[in-house]
């Protein structure tokens, strides 16, 4: 079937063409690699992308994130590696027969078109007959409620209708997969927050499969079924954003996501289900043991404890670990309260806990205890990521 | 105050005097604008003004249409507009069709290419219209170097004539003011977001049809710019014309001048001048009705024909480029298919030839075309013979000794560095405070304002230069250098007001804030921080005045003769007696001189780009 006539027939345009695919991913890349001179913008990334699937980029600025994308949506030539869409080689296919649609940043309306013409450009590069054309530019343009603007110019719009025009562009001729490289990088807060949910509604409604760039980690958390972390040109983890928050890998990505108190430990030895370890100040540090990551004997690691994960202990009261520390600042921020203390050689340690009304009896420097239970605790993977 | 440690033991408060309450005066506001609104009125508008005046009304005072009535009714002169608009048409027509590639190379390419390559537009377009007049001579003569390898390769046994005639005007005036049409086109192609190629391509575009449905209607704008420069720079010109032609190639500007020069004819001229002014107003009026202004001066385009509010025609007009430019996609893409078919697409290997390299070849072959010739005055100038020829017989620098024994040229070269140097600083005088007012300010009329200062370039020179003529002819400055310095700064200041606004644009007035916060008064706050972080665009801003005034011909025309002309007049001098290799001499000095102070002028503004 033709991209054309899978628009008309409301059907989800496909390219199989060879071989019978059993639970095909709708993106695949082995080994991207990409280099500008000295400067390595990709060294080597693989990943899978299901059908339906809304799996999110994120990493900090010079990662490597709009390099990957432009090499799926074949405006970048990969040095080497392989991309597939919907189980067929693409690697070096021209951009315009990839059937990818891409969201920009600064949205790339066409200034000389009005919407309904920036909306219909895709389909009348599908040779779709002009009747089709104005009833499904009028069908998207409801999807993102803003119907009736057909005949403005994009200036004319607002940022975040500019922003629904792009969406609505791309989504007009149900391409494969949506890229979207942070799509909401140029609105401001509230807007984000309204666009965010958004584009998550119309990934479930449409059932589309995105892949999205940003570098906001909230954003990604809120939106994506899966997070691709990236750091340095290359793919730190990849796993839901429960698994990142609560199971990240490397000290990198405990740190990207969220607040971590990081531990320097040294692994004494495992009984039974946990591991034990001396920690801080001599500290006896407990976790749960995890097949996924081995630690032997007298290596050396970091244990990753979240805030919230940490207590202040009533006196008598008691936890599988257990820290002494002195009190060092109380900052009172709205729905939870940030204790931050400090362990006897020193270390910094941050516990969040929920606000119950003022904080009372607690003065800076007074003695605390911290407590966690050894499943909150987490090995990561020594001191450096190894390279 | 300052305690041992450094810091300070108090505050330290600014000198302040009793703090103003009230809004500072207008004129507080606008001094910036004064002087040079008083120079271009003094200087631009009255004689233009009058020199309308002089064509409309007779000596007693009464309206009389005769200037008007001979022009229309000679069928000579008749001729001569005829000629007029065909030449302009046709150079506008080429200047587009050549420079468009150009341009789209160097709005597309990466920042360095363009870097490069630009310097290839510019050369020539800082390049002495005589200087590469001339340059025409040597290659296209009897016994140029054009004809004299036609016959080795055996093309042709009898020399072929090139000059002279249609072909010599043509080849000439497209080569003069090619620059001009690509670098306007492309201020607003660099103004095209380079994303929506791109953007088209991931919708399914092919290349064909992202360019001619996306790129192309936007680069339109540029377009219409260029062809309006170029056809009113054309309708004013003389040089190649008088050079490259024959009597049937006379435009109306050669017309003006021989009125002037040899029978004496001030209001019959006037009235020639003013026709070019009227048409030339005319082509404006018409384009700014199509699109307006500000895209002149290669702001955010639309590339919408007649703004936002379409009428009828603009619908119509706007019906038939859709379609035209749908079908110029398809054709194009039919034959990027079959290229593909012959050259083989495959998807798991990197595609071999990019399909640039044609556009690639023939953006060389016509920067070739722009930048090459002029160089060939260069062998020819160190001939042992007395007479241009081509291949030049032996070597020697006979000819330069001779430029600098004759004081008639040294003289002029002096003078011309001298009328040169006092042109900029009065341009920068003049045009520094204005630009700086036009960058930062917002007010009403500020496009007008604009539009005010940049027309000396946009208005034939001629019609300029014999309105200042009269003018001047009143006051005595004919033939002082006092009066070429002021006409020359007539003709700079645009450069000097775009320029310096271009460097304002990248400026970050926070710093200017950040001094002022810090207690620094407005002179201040100019000469410690602003002032020394744009000191590079002002240097290119000084250079390019320097070379507008150095290398001018038209008002230098009229205003110096005898024995106290400028380089490029005492050049036109010889030239229109005959092309010798003292003058391949002389242009060959002018054309390295000037190729030098444009590469330092563009290193400049290029430190200034690059600090922002
Ligand atoms: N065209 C280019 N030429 C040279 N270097 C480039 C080019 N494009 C990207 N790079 C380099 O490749 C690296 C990765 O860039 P990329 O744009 O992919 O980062 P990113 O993760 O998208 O960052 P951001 O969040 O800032 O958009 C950077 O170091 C960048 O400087
Ligand atoms: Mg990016």
């Amino acid at each position: 079937m033709t991209p054309a006539a899978a628009i008309r027939s409301g059907r989800r345009t496909s390219h199989r063409k060879s071989a019978p695919k059993v639970a095909q991913s709708k993106l695949k890349i082995r080994d991207l690699r990409k280099t500008y001179g000295p400067v390595v913008a990709l060294a080597g990334a693989g990943l899978d992308l299901s059908e339906g699937e809304f799996l999110t980029l994120l990493g900090p600025s010079g990662s490597g994130k709009t390099t990957m994308l432009m090499m799926i949506a074949g405006l970048t030539q990969p040095d080497s590696g392989e991309v597939w869409i919907d189980g067929k080689l693409a690697t070096y296919a021209p951009a315009h027969r990839r059937d990818i649609g891409m969201v920009f940043q600064n949205y790339a309306l066409f200034p000389h078109l009005t919407v309904f013409e920036n909306i219909a450009f895709p389909l009348r590069m599908r040779r779709l007959p002009e009747a089709d054309i104005a009833r499904e530019v009028g069908r998207v343009l409801d999807v993102v409620r803003l119907p009736g603007v057909g005949d403005r110019l994009p200036r004319a719009l607002s940022g975040g209708q500019q922003q629904r025009i792009a969406l609505a562009r791309c989504i007009v001729y149900r391409p494969s997969i949506v890229l979207m490289d942070e799509p909401l990088g140029a609105l401001d807060k509230k807007l984000r927050d309204q666009m965010e949910l958004e584009i998550k509604r119309l990934h479930q409604e449409l059932g589309i499969t995105v892949l999205y760039v940003t570098h906001d980690q909230e954003e990604a958390m809120i939106m994506s079924d899966r997070i691709c972390l990236m750091n340095d040109a290359r793919i730190e983890q990849i796993g839901s954003p429960a698994d990142l928050y609560f199971r990240p890998l490397t000290v990198f990505a405990a740190d990207f996501l969220g607040e971590s108190n990081l531990f320097n430990a040294l692994v004494e030895g495992e009984t039974g289900a946990e591991i034990a370890l001396r920690g801080p100040a001599g500290a006896l540090i407990r976790v749960a043991r995890d097949p996924e990551r081995p630690a032997a004997r007298g290596r050396p690691v970091k244990v990753m404890v979240r805030p919230e994960m940490l207590t202040l202990l009533a006196d008598g009261a008691l936890a599988d670990n257990v820290l002494d520390a002195r009190l060092t600042q109380v900052i009172l921020v709205g729905g939870v309260t940030k204790y931050y203390a400090r362990l006897a050689d020193g270390t910094l340690v941050s516990a969040t806990a929920l606000t119950r009304g003022p904080v009372a009896g607690v003065t800076p420097d007074s003695p605390i205890r911290l407590g966690w239970s050894k499943a909150s605790g987490v090995i990561l993977a020594g001191a450096e990521r190894p390279r | 105050m300052t305690g041992a440690s450094g810091v300070p033991a108090e505050p330290m408060r600014p000198v302040l005097g009793e703090l103003p309450h009230r809004p500072r005066p207008a004129w507080r506001r606008t001094w910036a604008m004064v002087p040079i609104a008083l120079f271009l009125v003094a200087l631009f508008l009255y004689p233009v003004a009058q020199l309308l005046w002089l064509s409309i009304f007779d000596k007693s005072g009464g309206l009389t249409g005769d200037h008007y009535q001979r022009l229309f009714l000679s069928p000579v002169y008749l001729q001569v507009l005829r000629i007029t608009l065909e030449v302009a048409g046709w150079t506008t027509a080429l200047c587009i069709l050549g420079g468009y590639p150009i341009a789209y190379l160097l709005a597309t390419a990466s920042r360095r290419t363009r870097d490069s390559l630009i310097l290839w537009v510019l050369l020539p377009f800082w390049t002495s219209f005589l200087v590469r007049t001339f340059a025409w001579i040597v290659l296209l003569g009897r016994n140029g170097a054009l004809n004299s390898a036609l016959q080795t390769i055996g093309l042709t046994e009898e020399p072929t004539a090139f000059l002279y005639n249609m072909t010599g005007v043509m080849v000439g005036m497209v080569h003069a003011l090619m620059p001009i049409a690509v670098l306007t086109m492309l201020s607003v192609m660099e103004n095209i977001d380079r994303n929506l190629v791109p953007a088209a391509a991931t919708m399914g575009a092919r290349g064909g049809e992202a360019f001619w449905r996306i790129y192309f209607p936007l680069s339109l704008p540029g377009v219409a710019a260029a062809g309006l420069l170029v056809f009113i720079t054309a309708i004013g010109f003389f040089i190649t014309p008088a050079l490259l032609g024959a009597p049937q190639q006379t435009m109306i500007a050669q017309i003006i001048i021989q009125q002037v020069m040899e029978m004496l004819n001030y209001p019959f001229a006037g009235a020639i001048a003013m026709l070019l002014l009227v048409t030339a107003i005319a082509v404006f009026y018409l384009y700014d009705r199509a699109l307006g202004m500000s895209t002149l001066a290669g702001e955010a385009t639309t590339g919408q024909l007649g703004g936002g509010t379409r009428g009828l025609v603009g619908r119509v007009f706007a019906g038939i480029g859709t379609l035209l430019t749908a079908a110029l996609g398809r054709v194009t893409d039919g034959i990027a298919i079959l290229w593909e078919a012959l050259a083989g697409g495959r998807v798991d290997r990197p595609p071999r030839a990019s399909g640039r390299v044609p556009l690639r070849v023939a953006v060389v072959l016509l920067l070739i075309f722009l930048a090459g010739p002029s160089f060939i005055i260069v062998p020819v100038s160190f001939t042992t013979e007395g007479f241009i020829e081509w291949p030049p017989k032996g070597i020697s620098l006979k000819w330069y000794w001779a430029m600098i024994n004759d004081q008639q040229w040294t003289k002029a070269i002096f003078r011309s560095l001298i009328v040169g140097f006092f042109t900029a600083c009065l341009a920068m005088a003049l045009g520094g405070p204005a630009a700086f007012f036009l960058a930062r300010r917002r007010f009403a009329g500020k496009t007008a304002a604009l539009a005010f200062i940049l027309s000396p370039l946009i208005l034939p020179r001629i019609v300029i230069a014999v309105a200042l003529f009269y003018f001047y002819a009143r006051l005595g400055l004919v033939d002082t250098e006092l009066g070429l310095v002021l006409g020359h700064t007539v003709l700079a200041l645009p450069y000097v007001v775009i320029t310096v606004m271009a460097v304002l644009k990248n400026y970050d007035q926070r710093l200017d804030q950040a001094a002022a916060s810090l207690g620094a008064s407005p002179p201040r706050v100019l000469w410690y921080i602003t002032v020394p972080v744009i000191k590079s665009g002002l240097i290119a801003a000084f250079l390019f005045a320097f070379v507008t005034s150095f290398d001018e011909l038209t008002i230098a025309l009229f205003m110096s003769s005898g024995i106290s002309t400028t380089l490029p007049k005492q050049m036109w001098d010889d030239a229109i007696m005959k092309v010798s290799p003292l003058l391949a001499a002389v242009s060959t000095v002018l054309l390295f001189f000037v190729t030098l102070v444009i590469l330092t002028a563009e290193y400049f503004q290029r430190r200034a780009g690059a600090k922002r």
